[in-house]
């Protein structure tokens, strides 16, 4: 099991390699000059070649790619003598709109991002596999085949308009809710609440919608299985039954994908936060993208990556813990 | 009221899209402790279904009719939470195929623990002590080794012995074994039905032995009930059933049950035809479409016929009159059957 986590850690390493490769040679192939971004208005063609020097663009690509990636590690220094910039440890440079390191964006949206995807996680998870539970248990009844319609609108509404109906009902006709802006958890828990309720069930309504259908799906297959006969011949109550035997096998592929996708979510809701106008991961990646400021773009990409693969490691391992025939070596 | 298990009139039906199945059409017996029944039958003769509504496992839209008492308690219309009380305590079933009726997340030892623990209310200790125990009963070598083991590290004979141990864990009076042994190897099943056996000897238990194989039955069973499209259509001694078998269908099943010292010319002798289907079962006797001794186009295709005694105990369905059921199988079955009904007996 060690053997098989440092395995992994190192295909993690790879992987991340190769994103950081691929994002890297796209955004040098691409027209825009990024010394003359950021050189601004007023600019000359020394001045643009000086800033070309102090940025390492006059460097052949595979030096620069290096650069960028020791950068992350190691931290780099931009330019020679008094011009020169520390980029400290983890480096991933600095943007070209307004010269903040790429690392302290992230950092300053990581909490709004991370406040909406646990946030909406814990809830969907809540419902989602409370309804799944329920319809896959009163198969057929009134209340499954009204959760399944509910559902299947959850997963063809697209976000966007979700959000925008929350916010005209809740923030504009009820007038329940704030304007939602993010505050500090710890400070303020109930401000924070009540900013992230609208994008939370924004987006654990799509999430719910699947993973009600999934864990239906699951459990009815599950509850049909003869080791579920079996529990019931041993004259266990059906509480238990439906527990212990039945809901551990159906949900265990469910954990499977929750981890991809809060995974997913941790790099950034680009929708919800731009429709909420929540300073996320994703919302920084929006702008960025705007004004091609590639180095926050390589940043954002690699972030989003390392949480996406990392995830996939966290649920291989989870999913030998709870599946006893999974071993790995 | 006399026996542990007695059976009245059990009738099941299925309301499904295609139909009302009758499952199970109107089957009587009774079994005392120490006793064994084998009931026989194809696939879809109802002798599972008659099991799973013992044990009060049906699922879905069904109705039960008829009576079915465990030492003197009515179960057919007991409360459901009376019913599941007495699973797993006073009456157990293992199933046929122990890999997928063992749950794969949990170590064989808390399965047999949980049933335990359920019914006794003993601590975690003693029901490990006892889940030891019953594992090394059952034949499992280094129980207190093999306890946390999951039931996919078990081959496929130790498996059903940790599925007898569980069903054994509370001493049940009744012993459901549906097709205990169609799953595992031909090596491996004498040793299963050996070991039902020793244990019904050692804890008196009442055993009902559901088999599509006759071998199986004439090796432990001290009754057999043969079953056909959901009917009960010879009920005898072992004795009877094998030696003077007095029913058609019982004689296709004798001449079909696989045997290797026979000539390769007499080796098996299947049952044309298919079994009914439950939802439309041919009108008089079901057996009529595929007897080889019909008399149609009556009273065959168009009465039931009585079930009824020959002599004893022995119960048969058929018309044909009992002279030419003896004749019929002095004649034509029972030299083609000698070897097995010498062994079988």
């Amino acid at each position: 099991m060690i053997r098989y986590i440092v395995r992994r850690l190192i295909a993690v390493a790879g992987i991340l390699l190769v994103i950081c490769g691929i994002t890297f040679v796209i955004f040098y192939v691409l027209p825009a000059d990024p010394a003359t971004l950021a050189c601004g208005r007023a600019c000359t063609p020394e001045r643009i070649a000086e800033i070309q020097h102090q940025l390492g663009l006059d460097r052949p690509i595979y030096q620069q790619f290096f650069d960028y990636v020791v950068g992350i590690f190691a931290g780099r220094t931009f330019g020679t003598g008094e011009a020169a910039v520390q980029c400290p440890f983890p480096c991933l440079g600095f943007s070209y709109q307004n010269n903040l390191p790429v690392w302290s964006l992230l950092m300053d949206r990581l909490p709004v991002s991370a406040s909406i995807a646990i946030g909406a996680a814990a809830l969907w998870l809540l419902v989602g596999l409370g309804a799944g539970v329920i319809s896959a248990l009163r198969k057929g009844s009134l209340w499954d085949r009204g959760a399944m319609v509910v559902a299947l609108s959850g997963v063809s509404l697209p976000v966007y308009f979700t959000a925008l109906v929350l916010l005209y009902v809740f923030y504009i006709r009820l007038e329940l809710i704030p304007y939602p802006e993010f505050v500090n958890p710890f400070t303020d828990p109930a401000g924070w609440i009540s900013a992230m309720i609208l994008p939370w069930i924004t987006l654990a309504f799509l999430f719910s919608a699947m993973y009600a259908r999934l864990t239906r799906a699951g459990m009815l297959d599950t509850m049909a299985e003869n080791y579920v006969r079996t529990a019931r011949a041993k004259g266990l109550p059906e509480r238990t039954v439906v527990v212990k035997h039945g809901m551990r096998a159906a949900l265990t592929p469910v954990i499977t994908i929750f981890g991809i996708d809060l995974g997913q979510l941790l790099g950034g809701a680009l929708i919800t936060e731009t429709v909420f106008g929540m300073p996320g991961v994703g919302q920084l990646a929006y702008q960025a993208i705007g004004t091609i400021d590639q180095p926050v773009i390589m940043g954002v990409t690699l972030f989003a990556a390392f949480f996406i693969v990392f995830a996939n490691l966290i649920v291989d391992i989870l999913y030998a813990v709870l599946d006893p025939r999974v071993r790995y070596t | 009221m006399t026996s542990l298990l007695e059976v009245e009139d059990l009738r099941v039906r299925f309301s499904t899209e295609d139909g009302v199945v009758r499952a199970v059409d109107g089957v009587s017996f009774e079994v005392d402790r120490g006793q064994t029944l084998g009931i026989v039958g194809e696939s879809g003769s109802g002798k599972s279904v008659t099991s799973l509504a013992i044990m009060g496992l049906l699922r879905g839209r069904f109705t039960v009719e008829g009576s079915v008492t465990l030492g003197g308690d009515e179960l057919v219309r007991a409360d459901p939470d009376f019913v599941r009380e007495l699973r797993g305590n006073r009456m157990a079933m293992i199933f046929q195929d122990p890999l997928s009726s063992l749950h794969p997340y949990y170590t064989v030892g808390n399965q047999i623990i949980e049933a335990y623990r359920l019914h006794t209310g003993a601590t975690k200790r003693v029901a490990r002590k006892r889940a030891v125990d019953l594992l090394g009963r059952v034949g499992i070598p280094q129980p207190e080794g093999r306890i946390d083991d999951y039931p996919h590290q078990f081959s496929g004979g130790m498996r059903q012995r940790v599925m007898i141990a569980m069903a054994l864990a509370c001493d049940p009076e009744l012993l459901i074994a549906d097709e205990p042994t169609t799953a595992l190897d031909v090596t491996v099943q004498a040793q299963i039905l050996n070991l039902i056996a020793d244990l019904q000897e050692e804890f008196g238990t009442a055993v009902i032995l559901i088999t599509h194989d006759l071998g199986v039955v004439a090796g432990v069973a001290d009754e057999a009930l043969v079953m056909y499209a959901g009917r009960p259509v010879e009920h005898g001694t072992l004795r009877q059933v094998f030696y003077e078998p007095r029913h058609p269908y019982t004689w296709g099943l004798l001449s079909s049950v696989t045997r290797l010292d026979r000539e390769p010319e007499h080796r098996l002798r299947p049952i044309s035809g298919n079994p009914p289907s439950l939802i439309d079962v041919p009108s008089g006797c079901p057996f009529h479409p595929r007897c080889p001794y019909r008399m149609l186009p009556e009273p065959c295709s168009t009465e039931v016929p009585e079930y009824a005694p020959v002599n004893g105990g022995h119960l048969v369905a058929c018309h044909l009159s009992e002279q030419e059921r003896t004749e019929t199988f002095a004649r034509d079955i029972l030299p083609r059957v000698q070897s097995s009904v010498r062994k079988g007996g």
